[in-house]
């Protein structure tokens, strides 16, 4: 069984198609961060983990309503309560958060809450699980998150640069952060929250992207190689067509791991795996619709001032 | 030409069975609870998976500088004594309690005091002097650095103890990255944090002062600072006791004490508790270590008839006449619940925390929800892993089988490191081995799909899988350095269930590299040596 066949599709020549597109998605994300940023402070709704608060996810004996909640904390008088049902409505539990204003009174906000809920409700309530995170924890695992973040991407950089050239590196980079945005963008314009996990799904779409996008790389390296005489605009279109099958098949089984995630993995998981599901699609486009082109159009813009093709002096690695 | 594989055979069933020792050990048997026993022996799971309490605590350094200084104030004052010069040490601001101010000296003779103390302090304190003729000591950076690492330390030996006296097996604590003063606890299996945070926290320091006023206490500050008219001396301090001591009429009392310690903290060396005695109060019995106890008796056998007073937390709990010389052994009573009668003697017994803690980071994970994540995540795993085994043997007929043998061997060798290491295996854990999953199949993709543009060309079974792996092998290489790369440094700047992520996710591509590229190929090479001429490669 195969897929696909000797394809010869003219990818190259779309680019202004993928310009639109990767366009479209990445200033429709940007602007929503923009919204979020005049609204909450932050482009994308920051988790307990980054803003710090307390959050206590509890199980109720009937099946709870949010504004019977409501009512208890607020004759408890307990402010900015948020109050969102967890998972599927059998489970009876709610997950309920409330901001925690300095690390001094960091203990208070999970005993009111629990408090107020006892006093309520005459059956007995069981808290699942507590998080609490002071502020200063949360703005520094905030900063841990995005060093650790950039950190990997330059690495990445040093490494492709020591492999290919210079240029390959710069278009992998360029692809995935291109992938990061339009992810984040999807975090913004649906609202969910951005935590830990989620930062871990992120840097593994990462990791993904930068896979496929050196399957293709590789490809075009080794061709170059092979035919010198061949223009790049061709060697890169032959490149993605011989890797196409596999882009799809790996990116398709890939995607099938994910989706069990998405479906199976349950409400803990549901924001990092919903990551992983836009960033494999959006990864494995880039790799053919963002890093490659790049490549091209670094070439031509060299070509233009005169200077020489860098391309195919692709490193000796073998 | 037949290649001869019995090395490369025994390699990969050696590394099978010896991860498979990693995941299950030797079980006591081969019944289904037996296995599974052994599994969650060897395979540690994170406090999101088996439920627990992760606490990150930050130690108020400034507690320890604070306390040292104290002590150097009471120095300098016995210093300053001997030395026959004027001189007061004050420490003008609580917010920087590193620097002790001397004022009152006598006119010209700054420089004097000043050269006095710098050959006593020099090696701790910064000394300059002043216009107003007054001398400053500024504790050094490097005493200040290496004070806060000692107490970090001491913080987080006294936290292992108490909590070992608590009975919480496999608890960690630790230093943590983020902040230079901050400690992890985790505590599996605990979801009522209160007591233990309480007793971790307790910064219960018994001491035992001098009592400088009058021993039945005073009925208000007030009254206690006219007694001393209007001014308390620096050496000495006004601290509460409710309706303990030698008065025991209900009402809170203020006593007169020396604000240095006769003994206390790290001088106490065990404690127990004590059964209601004739006066109807319960009490702790305590020992002291050797050099406490020489303390406690040069200074009891020379204050017979002085009063010392026993405080713990500020509070005054006891005042005690002195009726002869105590070595080493001791009593405080008081009204005291059972409860904290224990956890009294249990910090005394673990010495007391350098300076106080404040937890700044807290979760808590039910062990029945850890179960339920344990489940989603399980079959998550192996559902997705489930269909890219099926259609890997559908998409690539006979190929599909090597492929599905690797991807096993891969799920072993990290389970095995995962049992050898005592890494563990966190929610996002899973999803790195899901991950790894993917990884995975990509390589067998890429060396497949290269093996069928050989055979495309014409070349037979041996030579297309020569060259089918020799071409594929710059792009798995590439791709799974440069994620190991990124995975490396999320390990190194990621705390908690990122780390969890990163270590799976780093196992798991070592280990991919080795059954994509080495147990793949053999495979594939014993298979070539079983064909006869002619014969396709089911791919």
């Amino acid at each position: 069984m195969e897929l696909f066949r000797n394809v010869n599709v003219d990818w190259l020549g779309k680019k202004w198609y993928f310009l639109c597109f990767s366009l479209i998605f990445s200033v429709a994300g940007v602007i929503s961060m923009g919204l979020h940023w005049a609204h909450i402070g932050s482009p994308v709704p920051l988790g307990v983990d980054f803003k710090g608060g307390t959050q206590v996810q509890v199980q109720f004996q009937n099946s709870p309503d949010a504004n019977a909640i409501r009512r208890a904390t607020d004759a408890a008088g307990i402010k900015d309560v948020q109050i969102v049902q967890f998972d599927a409505a059998e489970k009876r539990q709610m997950l309920i958060s409330l901001p925690t204003p300095s690390d001094a009174s960091l203990d208070a906000g999970r005993k009111e809450i629990v408090d107020a809920l006892d006093a309520h409700y005459n059956n007995p309530i069981v808290t699942t699980s507590v998080q609490v995170v002071g502020p200063t924890v949360g703005h520094q695992l905030e900063k841990q998150a995005a060093l650790a973040t950039l950190y990997s991407l330059i690495a990445m950089l040093i490494y492709l640069w020591f492999r290919f050239e210079l240029i390959y590196g710069v278009a992998a980079v360029v692809a995935v952060f291109h992938d990061t945005l339009i992810t984040l963008g999807f975090f913004a314009l649906t609202d969910r929250e951005l935590s830990l996990t989620v930062i871990a799904a992120i840097l593994t779409l990462v990791g993904y992207s930068m896979n496929d996008t050196i399957v293709v790389f590789d490809r075009i390296r080794e061709n170059l190689r092979l035919s010198r005489r061949e223009g790049l605009t061709e060697v890169v279109n032959r490149s993605i067509n011989q890797t196409l099958s596999r882009t799809v098949l790996t990116s398709g089984l890939t995607f099938l791991t994910v989706l069990a995630l998405f479906v199976f993995g349950g409400a803990v998981l549901h924001n990092f795996s919903f990551a992983l599901v836009v960033g494999i699609l959006i990864g494995t486009y880039s790799s053919i619709a963002v890093a490659a082109p790049m490549l091209v159009a670094y070439q031509d813009w060299r070509a233009s001032k005169g200077k020489a093709a860098v391309l195919p002096a692709g490193k000796r690695s073998k | 030409m037949k290649k001869n594989l019995n090395g490369k055979i025994a390699t990969i069933i050696g590394v099978l069975v010896i991860c498979l020792y990693g995941i299950i050990g030797i079980p006591h048997g081969v019944t289904g609870a037996a296995l599974l026993d052994a599994l969650t022996q060897r395979i540690h799971l994170g406090l999101d998976l088996r439920g627990g309490a992760h606490l990150i605590l930050q130690v108020v350094v400034k507690d320890a500088v604070n306390a040292e200084t104290d002590n150097t104030v009471a120095r300098i004052q016995q210093e300053l004594q001997t030395s026959k010069l004027q001189g007061q040490p004050i420490k003008p601001d609580p917010a920087n309690p590193q620097i002790i101010k001397v004022t009152g000296i006598d006119a010209g003779k700054a420089s004097d005091v000043r050269n006095d103390l710098a050959d006593r302090f020099g090696t701790e304190y910064d000394i300059t002097g002043s216009a107003d003729n007054s001398v400053t000591l500024t504790m050094k950076p490097s005493q200040l650095t290496e004070l806060q690492s000692k107490t970090v330390d001491q913080a987080i030996d006294t936290i292992r103890d108490r909590v070992d006296q608590l009975g919480v097996s496999e608890p960690v604590i630790a230093h943590y990255g983020l902040g230079d003063n901050q400690i992890l606890v985790e505590l599996p299996g605990v979801s009522d944090l209160n007591r233990v945070r309480d007793i971790i926290q307790s910064t219960s320091r018994l001491e035992v002062h001098e009592v400088a006023g009058n021993s039945a206490g005073y009925a208000s500050e007030q009254e206690a600072l006219t007694s001393l008219g209007g001014t308390l001396p620096p050496d000495e301090e006004l601290l509460h006791g409710d309706s303990q001591g030698l008065v025991s009429d209900g009402q809170d009392h203020v006593f007169l004490v020396k604000r240095v310690s006769i003994v206390g903290g790290r001088d106490f060396r065990d404690a127990s508790a004590i059964g209601v005695n004739d006066a109807g109060r319960q009490g702790v019995n305590f020992v002291l270590t050797n050099a406490g106890g020489e303390r406690f008796y040069d200074y009891t056998s020379s204050h017979v008839g002085s009063y010392m007073a026993i405080t713990m937390g500020d509070r005054v709990k006891n005042v005690a006449v002195i009726k002869g010389a105590i070595r080493d052994q001791g009593q405080i009573e008081g009204q005291f619940s059972k409860q904290q009668i224990d956890d009294l003697s249990l910090t005394l017994r673990t010495g007391a925390l350098p300076a106080s803690i404040v937890p700044i980071e807290e979760r808590t994970v039910g062990a029945s929800l850890g179960a339920d994540s344990i489940r989603q995540g399980v079959i998550a795993a192996v559902t997705g892993m489930l269909a890219v085994m099926v259609f890997m043997l559908i998409y690539y007929r006979g190929s599909g089988i090597n492929a599905d043998l690797a991807l096993f061997l891969n799920l072993v060798i990290l389970l095995g490191f995962m049992g050898f290491s005592h890494a563990t295996l966190t929610l996002p854990g899973i999803a790195g081995v899901i991950l790894t999953i993917g990884m995975g199949v990509d390589s067998n993709v890429l060396i497949f799909e290269r093996i069928r543009e050989e055979m495309r060309t014409g070349k037979g079974p041996a030579q297309s899988v020569d060259q089918g792996f020799a071409h594929a092998w710059t792009a798995i290489f590439d791709t799974h350095v440069t994620t190991i790369v990124s995975a490396a440094i999320l390990f190194m700047f990621g705390t908690g269930p990122v780390k969890g992520f990163a270590t799976t996710l780093v196992v798991g591509l070592i280990a991919n590299l080795f059954t994509a590229v080495f147990v793949s190929r053999v495979i594939f090479d014993s298979h070539v040596n079983h064909k006869l001429a002619g014969q396709k490669l089911s791919i």
